[in-house]
Parts: structure tokens; C-alpha cells; sequence
């Protein structure tokens, strides 16, 4: 089996860390941004970003060229992202209600602009997803909204890809069930006014 | 009425809806808190265009804008960090680009100026440097003796000759004692002489008095000898002008030296004509 080379960027960060980093940040912003808002709302996870973006540097300085020219960027910067956001977590949980981040997933953090211009549409997929169980929420997220491979998603949360395969398959049908039991629950409700 | 069945296509559709794209600016935070912030403009200078670079520590490097990519290698070569060109400097640095190249108002505070990793003496030599007038020149052997070193006029040549920011630090309003405008590392002496026009300079007669044996300009009103660009000294009327050779002959005759510009004889007297 050829093995396929890696990412060309891995190469440059190798040979020259200051001059690819920029692009390293650049192509790699919005996943970051994306896992760690989930955990903790679009404003925190700005300082999240940069406390990744900032440890994968100091990282990839220390790291031997061989190590760097082989990594697989994507789902190493997930990883360091969950952990990121967890932290903040961990250290606010006196302050904030996890059931509150459950809430959109972004709960008391959203910034105000941003929730009134997203479509209804969205507001509602993002509620569903925020009511799944964690494992599955995860799962399917990165997979269809941070759009990882299953092996990349494997490699981030330390788990078997059959379990990270049925794990999105089940949380994409936990998601038409939720959705089917909405819809129900609001023709009922429309039945119940037009009667 | 029966709900229409959602597929797992259109949910995973409604999952991308999701993406959205990390807020503007996270480069820029990033690379400020590594200390890989530095950004270079591309700016209109007195003679041409300058490309001026400038990190967290102020203004490091400017040079008239040749080629891109040669500018940013002598910017890697010189501070072993990289660097990025943007369209528009923040605030401060561009008004503090407006003050030093164009006179306009002075931003309050002292300079933003990156200059240390230059050694400390060539650091004061600069700094001394920028408080020359715009409109006026000053030798070289004034900027020793400001500093306390009055002997070491070749030592403030070499460090004017090294200033990493010109035009930003007027290194060009630095002159000879024997009247010759002297080198300019931005494009020799008529680039030197081109940016002193542009200043309303009048470079000629700059060199006209040296040759004639004219170093200083006193009044015999309020008995005061200056520089002759000094401003003081463009204010004395025809009828009170006098021309001096030296700070001796001046002190001689009953004139003290002009608070402002302070003027010195060179320390090795050149015989003049």
C-alpha cells in the first residue's frame, strides 16, 4: 500500500516554522474556532483560538523536524481545542451552569449580533445538536460541521473508528428523531389552535 | 397531516449550515503574542516611496521601496523574525510616519521606535539625532559633543551611517563641520541633498558659508551666535548679521552661545579659507 505524503504545510512548518505558521493559523482558524465555541460560546472561544494557535507553535519550535514533517495537523489542533475549552469550563464551572451551555451551545455567551443574525433554521439545528447526548454531539459535529474524516476524528478523541462510525450514525438519527418530534409536537400545536 | 419525513442528507445539509468562520483578527493576536506581529507599509516619502516596518516595540526598519521581497529578507536577516506587508499602518505609527516624514502634528508620548538591537551608544546617537529640526542641519560634531563625547565625531558618523529608520530619524539633517554635506545611506549625498530641499533647506548656501569660512551667525543686537539653519539665527535681520569662524572668535567678541541650538566648534579644527 503507497503511503500517501503528508500534508505539504507539515513539510514548511518543518523547514521553517516563523515563515508557515501564518498559514498554519490561517487554514486552520475556523476548526479550531468551531470546536472550541461549541464548548463555550463564539466569545471565549476567541481566546481559546489563541491559546491553541499559541501552544501548537511553542509545540512545533520544540518538536524534532521528523516529528513535524508527519503530523497530522487537523485532528491534533481538535484535540488541543476540546482540551482548551474544557479547561475554561473546569475553572468557571462555580460561575456558569453547564445546562446553560446546552442551550444552542453557546448558552449565556453568545454575543448579542450574532444570535439575532442567524436564521431560524440554524438557530434550530443548533438547539438539536446541543440536545444530544455529549458522545454523539461530538461525534457528529466534528464530523458534518468541522467536517473531519472519521479517521481524523478517531485520532482526536483517542477512540476505535468503528466506535466513532456508529457514534455519528446514531447521532444523526438521535438528530431526524428530534427534529420528526418537533415537527409533530408544532402541528399539534397548529391543530390544537385551528380546532 | 403527516410530518414530512426528514432524510439523514438533509440533516447532515442542516449540520453544515452550522460552519461559520472564525471571527477577523485571530492571525493578528496570535502573532502579536509570539512576537511575530511585525507589519510593513508601503508609504509616499519626501523623495519616493518608503517601506516602513514597525512590531510591538515601534518603527524598526525603513528603506526607500525598491523590490518587496528584498525588504522583507533584510527585515528577516536583520531581526531573524518574518514579516508581513499590510495595507494600512495602526494609528499611531501612521501618524507618528506623518510627523517624522511630513511634519505634521506630533502624537503625544514618547516615540514608538524599535531600536534595541542596536548597541547603546549608537541608540543615544540616534536619539540625539531625532531631536534636530526639521528645516535645519546640525554636524556631526554637535551630536558627540551633545553626548557628552566631544572626540568622538567618527564613532556618531558610523552610527548615523547604520540608522535602520532614515526619514523617520533624520540621519539626513546631519552634516559635516567643513560645510560638505557628507553620506547618506538612503541613496548618497544628492538623495541627501533632495531630502534637505524638500525640508525648504537651501543646501547651497549651506555649503557656500563653510567654504567661505562662515561657521556660525550671530547678532550683534542680542549678542547670540548659532548654527546658521538654526531658526534663531534665520530671524536675525540683515542689519544685525554677523558671520563668525569660530566659537572662540564669537566668545571673543562678547557673544554667548544660542540656547536652542547649541553650537560647538569641531573638535579638530580644519583650517578653513
Amino acid at each position: 500500500m503507497a503511503i500517501a505524503p503528508n500534508d505539504p504545510l507539515c513539510a514548511r512548518l518543518a523547514s521553517d516554522l516563523d515563515e508557515a505558521f501564518a498559514d498554519l493559523v490561517v487554514d486552520h482558524q475556523q476548526l479550531v474556532f468551531g470546536v472550541a465555541a461549541r464548548v463555550v460560546g463564539d466569545f471565549s472561544a476567541e481566546d481559546v483560538v489563541q491559546e491553541v494557535f499559541v501552544r501548537a507553535y511553542r509545540a512545533l519550535k520544540r518538536y524534532p523536524k521528523e516529528r513535524v514533517r508527519e503530523m497530522r495537523l487537523r485532528p491534533w489542533l481538535a484535540r488541543m481545542a476540546l482540551n482548551a475549552a474544557r479547561n475554561l469550563i473546569r475553572g468557571r464551572r462555580h460561575e456558569m451552569d453547564v445546562a446553560d451551555l446546552a442551550d444552542g451551545g453557546s448558552g449565556v455567551e453568545e454575543a448579542p449580533h450574532q444570535y439575532s443574525e442567524r436564521s431560524e433554521q440554524r438557530r434550530m439545528w443548533a438547539r438539536l445538536l446541543a440536545g444530544l447526548p455529549p458522545r454523539y454531539r461530538l461525534a457528529v459535529a466534528l464530523r458534518h460541521v468541522d467536517d473531519l474524516s472519521y479517521a481524523e476524528i478517531a485520532e482526536t478523541l483517542n477512540k476505535p473508528l468503528g466506535s466513532v462510525k456508529s457514534d455519528v450514525h446514531r447521532g444523526i438519527a438521535l438528530l431526524r428523531a428530534a427534529y420528526d418530534a418537533e415537527q409533530r409536537g408544532q402541528e399539534h400545536e397548529m391543530a390544537k389552535e385551528a380546532s | 397531516m403527516t410530518a414530512r419525513q426528514m432524510t439523514d442528507k438533509q440533516v447532515e445539509q442542516g449540520l453544515r449550515s452550522l460552519r461559520t468562520p472564525a471571527p477577523e483578527g485571530m492571525l493578528d493576536k496570535v502573532l502579536d503574542r509570539l512576537g511575530l506581529g511585525d507589519a510593513y507599509v508601503r508609504v509616499e516619502g519626501p523623495i519616493g516611496p518608503l517601506f516602513v516596518a514597525f512590531g510591538r516595540d515601534g518603527i524598526a526598519l525603513v528603506e526607500r521601496a525598491a523590490d518587496a521581497g528584498d525588504f522583507e529578507a533584510a527585515f528577516r536577516a536583520t531581526f531573524r523574525r518574518p514579516i508581513r506587508r499590510i495595507d494600512q499602518a495602526p494609528e499611531l505609527i501612521q501618524r507618528v510616519i506623518d510627523q517624522r516624514l511630513w511634519g505634521k502634528s506630533l502624537p503625544s508620548g514618547p516615540l514608538p521606535l524599535d531600536l534595541h538591537e542596536l548597541p547603546d551608544f549608537e541608540q543615544q546617537v540616534l536619539r540625539k539625532v531625532l531631536e534636530i529640526p526639521r528645516g535645519e542641519v546640525r554636524p556631526y560634531a554637535w551630536v558627540a559633543a551633545e553626548l557628552g563625547r566631544p572626540l568622538a565625531v567618527r564613532a556618531v558618523g558610523n552610527a548615523v551611517a547604520r540608522n535602520p529608520i532614515p526619514f523617520v530619524i533624520p540621519c539626513h539633517r546631519v552634516v559635516r563641520s567643513d560645510g560638505r554635506i557628507g553620506n547618506y545611506g538612503a541613496g548618497g549625498p544628492t538623495a541627501k541633498r533632495a531630502v534637505l530641499e524638500s525640508e525648504g533647506m537651501d543646501t547651497t548656501e549651506m555649503e557656500r558659508l563653510p567654504a567661505k569660512g562662515v561657521r556660525f551667525i550671530g547678532s550683534d543686537s542680542t549678542r547670540i551666535y548659532c548654527y546658521p539653519s538654526c531658526r534663531n539665527a534665520r530671524r536675525i535681520t540683515e542689519k544685525h548679521r554677523v558671520a563668525l569662524r569660530s566659537a572662540d572668535d564669537a566668545r571673543h567678541a562678547g557673544y554667548r552661545a544660542c540656547k536652542v541650538c547649541r553650537p560647538v566648534d569641531p573638535p579638530f579644527r580644519v583650517a578653513v579659507a
